[in-house]
């Protein structure tokens, strides 16, 4: 299974920013949409770089001014960028390894989607279970 | 009451199904409706007729029909015979399960070229679909390569590789059984674009092959091989069926040949390029680049093209590299991931991404074709948790005429030749009957004048 079929039942919206919006603004998009990272997109609408909770989090520990400082400056940079035909099992090594909760994809030069750990483990949980219901219907277990 | 239209009676349609009917404190009736009028979709003209414990899932589908609130009706197109507004006028919910009903093409010269087929209407054909009975496939040929190596792919080249007498004791159809018995294919070839480490099918489907009494198995040492790449994230993981895999298709590559009347020869990091024109454009082989493995920035091992070529002899080509939905008329398409616009199932508009009142998709048209028919039970079940989450919300269609009796005569109005559940138990029983005498599962009518011929009409 690769990460378009994530990608397919998510709508394709994807919330971002730029580097040079403010940290709060940033915060109220997280907030707005209820999720953990916004992908911050440059001017081609590449990927520049990811804003996570977890980078305010940081920031915020050493200053508390940071609201008003733009994204630019805390986001991370070296961000791994996916594309739709990683295969699941790929990505999630990948991101468990190195600690990433969000991986964006990016197809032909384009931002398409953001895949994030808990869509990785919910399709691959789905994909255990549909397989387990299939195995049990050809034994003739009553799952 | 709430009343939900399900459009497609395939897995999805009838996962979608039981799970609306285990909603407690809510009263549900669901019309299943399909084009044609036999239900289980792909669990009838998908999974392969050797594989007919595959189709025991359709005892919980039955379990599904037996619900008081269900009714199925077989033979209604959308589009054709009832229109999205009508179901708008007769439904609160309308959910689209109509799975991934087109193949993805390979995009190379000579693609088109007679003798070469989507693997799907090969499948579909030997399955016996209505739409695929007039299909012809030049068995006469002795090499076939079967482009891909996922669950179709292999479906395929077993059937292939298969005896007369194997095949004559499953539900595969009369015609198919017919032209396979005189089949003269020799030399079957499947094509994987990746390593062996990487290949989709799964450890039972490969043994398989290694087990056919007609057919020997064969691998080319070098081919089996995983890289350093596949063999550091083999390391890495430590994943037991993947290790397996290899160790199985090592055994092949090591087998002498037995001489059995066939010969399966399953190829690694291979990637079509071209088929050849024999002059009167039919396929005479088919042209591959070798590649390598090379690792994208999220980790995957992705097939790159060397500058090594070869060209296999093959009069006949099936390609099975992907499938994708079919856009429904006034329902939002995302064209590159080939699905129903969706987020969890609901339906988005195009422009706004804002959810569509009352339209879902779940399976294959709302994820894309991934997954084992299981897999569409917690598919379902997301889609099902957001129609519900919008009933508690009031975000449903206003119908008109919301009962049971105005969708039936609408129905009734539109197609009077549709299927009933219990038409179908008919048929059912008369194809088990037919297949009775000669030890098989059951003998599939193929035409849907047969179908109605058979019950009376």
């Amino acid at each position: 299974m690769n990460i378009a079929s994530i990608l397919a039942r998510k709508g394709s919206r994807i919330v971002t920013c730029r580097a040079e919006q403010s940290i709060r603004q940033a915060l109220s998009l997280l907030a707005e949409h209820n999720i953990g990272a916004l992908v911050v997109v440059d001017d081609a609408g590449g990927a520049a770089g990811m804003l996570s909770e977890r980078d305010i989090v940081r920031e915020a520990a050493r200053d508390e001014r940071l609201f008003g400082r733009t994204v630019g400056e805390i986001m991370t940079r070296d961000v791994i960028v996916g594309v739709p035909e990683d295969d699941l099992r790929a990505v999630r090594h990948t991101m468990t390894e190195r600690r990433i909760r969000h991986v964006p994809v990016v197809a032909d030069g384009r931002l398409v989607g953001i895949v994030s750990i808990g869509d990785v483990v919910k399709a691959e949980l789905d994909q255990y279970l549909g397989e387990v219901d299939t195995l049990q219907t050809q034994v003739g277990v009553r799952p | 009451m709430l009343r939900v239209a399900v459009i497609g009676a395939g897995p999805a349609g009838f996962y979608t199904a039981e799970h609306l009917f285990r909603q407690s404190g809510l009263a549900v009736e669901v019309d299943l409706y399909d084009r044609l009028p036999t239900p289980y979709g792909l669990v009838r003209f998908g999974v392969a007729p050797d594989h007919q414990k595959i189709k025991n899932v359709t005892a919980a589908f039955d379990k599904t029909a037996a619900h008081p609130g269900f009714r199925f009706f077989g033979h209604v197109e959308l589009g054709k015979d009832v229109t999205i507004e009508d179901l708008r006028a007769h439904y609160h919910q309308i959910v689209y399960t109509t799975g991934a009903q087109t193949d993805r093409r390979m995009g190379i010269p000579g693609e088109d070229l007679r003798r070469s087929h989507p693997a799907t209407d090969f499948v579909a054909w030997y399955n016996g679909h209505p739409d695929y009975r007039e299909q012809r496939f030049d068995l006469s040929q002795e090499q076939v390569a079967v482009v891909g190596v996922g669950n179709v792919a292999v479906d395929v080249v077993r059937i292939l590789c298969r005896t007369y007498e194997e095949l004559a004791t499953t539900d595969i159809s009369d015609d198919a059984l017919a032209a396979l018995r005189e089949s003269r294919v020799r030399e079957v070839y499947l094509l994987g674009r990746r390593g062996s480490a990487q290949a989709a099918f799964t450890n039972p489907e490969i043994r398989e092959l290694g087990e056919l009494p007609g057919a020997d198995v064969r691998a080319i040492p070098d081919e089996v091989e995983p890289d350093p790449l596949s063999r550091a994230e083999l390391e890495k993981s430590g994943d037991r069926s993947t290790l397996k895999k290899v160790e199985i298709l090592r055994d092949y590559a090591r087998r002498a040949p037995s001489g059995k009347p066939r010969t399966l020869v399953i190829r690694f990091l291979v990637s079509p390029v071209a088929l050849v024109d024999d002059g009167r454009e039919g396929v005479a082989g088919i042209r591959l680049v070798r590649n390598t493995l090379q690792a994208t920035a999220a980790g995957t091992l992705q097939a790159r093209p060397t500058d090594s070529f070869e060209t296999l002899p093959t009069g006949l080509v099936f390609r099975s590299v992907g499938y994708r939905g079919v856009p429904i008329p006034g329902v939002p398409f995302h064209d590159a991931w080939g699905v129903i616009l969706n987020e969890k199932g609901r339906v988005l508009e195009p422009d706004s991404r804002e959810p569509r009142l009352g339209e879902y998709a779940a399976g294959w048209i709302k994820r894309g074709p991934t997954g084992v028919i299981g897999t569409n039970k917690p598919d379902a079940a997301e889609t099902v948790a957001c129609m519900m989450e919008d009933v508690a919300r009031d975000r449903m269609l206003a119908p008109s005429e919301p009962d049971a009796g105005a969708a039936l005569a609408l129905v009734c109005q539109r197609q009077p030749q549709h299927i009933t559940w219990s038409d179908w138990q008919r048929l059912d029983a008369l194809e088990v009957e037919r297949g009775r005498a000669a030890g098989r599962p059951r003998v599939k009518f193929t035409r849907v004048e047969d179908m109605l011929a058979a019950l009376g009409r």
